[in-house]
């Protein structure tokens, strides 16, 4: 098996028995990364060379004895996650020369376990998006091509880069984030594992604002085992972050072993939309059968708030962004277009710097911010944010988790969805809501479509009860059994 | 509720964000397409509903109120587009 091939799990096993060097491991990656990265574009910075440095480091400690399970591991990082000395640009033209002076937390805590950074991977920009078609940098190909065609397909978005290089094998790992659906959904386009924990569980500082009571950073990688390891490391309290939750890290790992015996799992019945896929419905049933299979009872549940959802997400998401994102003026950092006066300086290099998505959200969220307006959409939508958080309080104290798809569709064409925004919108329908209540959610590769395209199904938990999420998740794969790879992949 | 041309400007003016002509059409559509979207959510009974306004089932922290960092103006200023000294540098706002 060739080196990009690996698990997390698998290459940690190599790398404590001195099977295989952590260098080996970068060099290997490097070279795939340098092959494949020109089409794929699934990273807008690499760093070959802090790759190679933080392998020699990752080796010593292999040797010392102070290696953790991701020494010597290399991931991909979401260029969303702020890096000390190496370009961040939330795939904004707008953030085009920053260079932050310090590190997220979350990719501090994976610096400090030995993780090798491969490089900053493409997103929306702003992390707005469901395609990765709204980068700044330029859309991610997705490395999965429907059979017998070479049409283009998008990774799914807004953590499309990190996706696709972990899709690729141009990563064994990737660090997202999540607002309405950006881990789940690229992972369920791309063939991978990917959990949005409980808000609160990973530290957002550092990580570049789009909507604060939204934003949660998670792990995607290629087995439940490994998002399990990484979430381990990338979890816990900080008191950088206001809204950190001072919680002890369980034990991911061993959870993901527990089984599913007597597990109560919640079908609900709002998320049988109309015009549902008959291959997603089934897909559905399948996962259905494979829990009931293993000692799991299912029980019809109802979330009655289900289809307000993505409405009150187009509120709030966008009033919480046109407000984060009025730090970028062109005075303390990023890129400014001069102007004749002060204001106009303003307009200019935001009008030049932002993308048509993100100006649309922008204006969005000033409008229903605005006096006279502000009862009307974003309070409206405050209180339907906290009827569905009710669905699901209601909906656990009868079963210990929900099952339900990760997303409407396979992965669809590049620049397809375009026109209307709304229709793009639709990707989140499943996953928005799991948001919106700040309960963890996990997408599991569940099967492959008519065309051979990946198709996930999706794990809801209660809040800060990831051990469960991911005892079902691992019981789903082991049923589902994926082995199939994409078209596009290191050799 | 739809959004009048007169409108899109002034919510571009607000958000700091400048248009031309071209894109105030553009805007105009799009926006009226997502607040019709929105509008649905008009059906459900908020009564007696408390907002839900954060993602944290919890109360915020206090922490003392002590200096935790400073004398850093180089990292600070290190991204600045602009600078004179230790300040950020703007257009003149004051003739």
């Amino acid at each position: 098996m060739s080196l990009t091939d690996l698990t997390i799990a698998a290459a940690a096993e190599a790398l404590a028995a001195r099977k295989l060097s952590a260098m080996e491991l970068a060099v290997a990656h490097n070279e795939a990364v340098a092959a494949l990265n020109p089409r794929l574009n699934a990273y807008i910075t690499t760093t070959p060379e802090l790759a190679l440095a933080q392998a020699k480091a990752a080796d010593a400690r292999l040797k010392d004895g102070t290696a953790t399970p991701l020494t010597g591991i290399p991931l991909a990082i979401k260029d969303l996650f702020c890096t000390a000395g190496v370009r961040t640009t939330a795939a904004s033209r707008i953030l085009e020369p920053f260079v932050p002076p310090y590190e997220s937390t979350v990719s501090q805590q994976l610096l400090d376990a030995g993780v090798v950074m491969l490089g900053k991977a493409n997103l929306d920009e702003f992390a707005m998006g469901s395609s990765n078609m709204t980068s700044g940098y330029g859309p991610v190909e997705n490395p999965w091509q429907r059979a017998g065609s070479n049409v283009k397909l998008v990774p799914g978005g807004s953590s499309g880069g990190s996706a696709a290089a972990v899709a690729a094998r141009i990563a064994m790992g990737a660090t997202g984030t999540d607002t309405g659906g950006s881990i789940r959904q690229p992972a369920a386009f791309t063939g991978l594992a990917g959990i949005k924990p409980t808000y609160g569980r990973c530290s957002r500082y550092g990580i570049i604002a789009f909507a604060s009571s939204l934003d949660q950073a998670g792990p995607m990688a290629r087995t439940v085992e490994d998002c399990a390891i990484l979430l381990g490391a990338m979890s816990g309290f900080d008191a950088k972050d206001s809204t950190s939750a001072e919680r002890a890290v369980p034990d991911f790992r061993a959870a993901a072993k527990r089984g599913v015996k007597g597990m109560r799992i919640g079908i609900p019945a709002e998320y049988r939309m109309d015009g549902m896929s008959g291959e997603i419905s089934s897909l559905w049933q399948q996962g259905i059968m494979w829990l009931q299979a293993q000692g799991a009872e299912i029980i019809d549940i109802s979330l009655p708030h289900t289809k307000y959802g993505l409405p009150v997400y187009y509120i709030v998401a966008p009033a919480e962004a046109s407000s984060n994102l009025a730090r970028y003026d062109g005075v303390r950092f990023g890129a400014r277009v001069a102007g004749d006066d002060l204001i106009d300086m303003y307009e200019r290099t935001r009008a030049a710097g932002f993308g048509a998505e993100v100006k649309r959200r922008i204006m969005i969220g000033t409008y229903v911010l605005s006096a006279g307006y502000y009862d009307a959409y974003y309070l409206r939508a405050q209180k339907i944010r906290a009827l569905i958080l009710r669905d699901f309080t209601e909906a656990f104290t009868k079963v210990d988790a929900i099952l339900t798809p990760t997303a409407p569709s396979a992965a669809f064409g590049l620049g397809e969805k375009m026109d209307d925004p709304v229709t793009m919108y639709l990707n989140d329908v499943f996953t928005v809501p799991a948001s919106l209540a700040g309960v963890p959610a996990m997408s599991i590769p569940a099967g492959l479509n008519a065309e051979g395209l990946p198709l996930g199904l999706q794990i809801i938990g209660r809040h800060f009860d990831e051990e469960t999420v991911f005892a079902a998740a691992a019981a789903l794969e082991e049923a589902a059994a994926f082995t199939a790879k994409p078209t596009l992949r290191a050799a | 509720m739809s959004l009048d041309t007169a409108t899109v400007r002034r919510i571009a003016k607000l958000a700091r964000i400048r248009v031309d002509d071209a894109e105030v059409a553009t805007l105009q559509a799009e926006l009226n397409a997502i607040l019709g979207y929105v509008e649905q959510l008009n059906e459900v009974d908020v009564s007696g509903i408390e907002p839900l306004s954060g993602g944290a089932q919890m109360a915020m922290r206090l922490r003392a109120d002590i200096v935790t960092d400073g004398e850093i103006p180089e990292q600070i200023l290190a991204n600045a587009p602009d600078r004179a000294g230790e300040f950020f540098a703007v257009p003149k706002v004051v003739e």
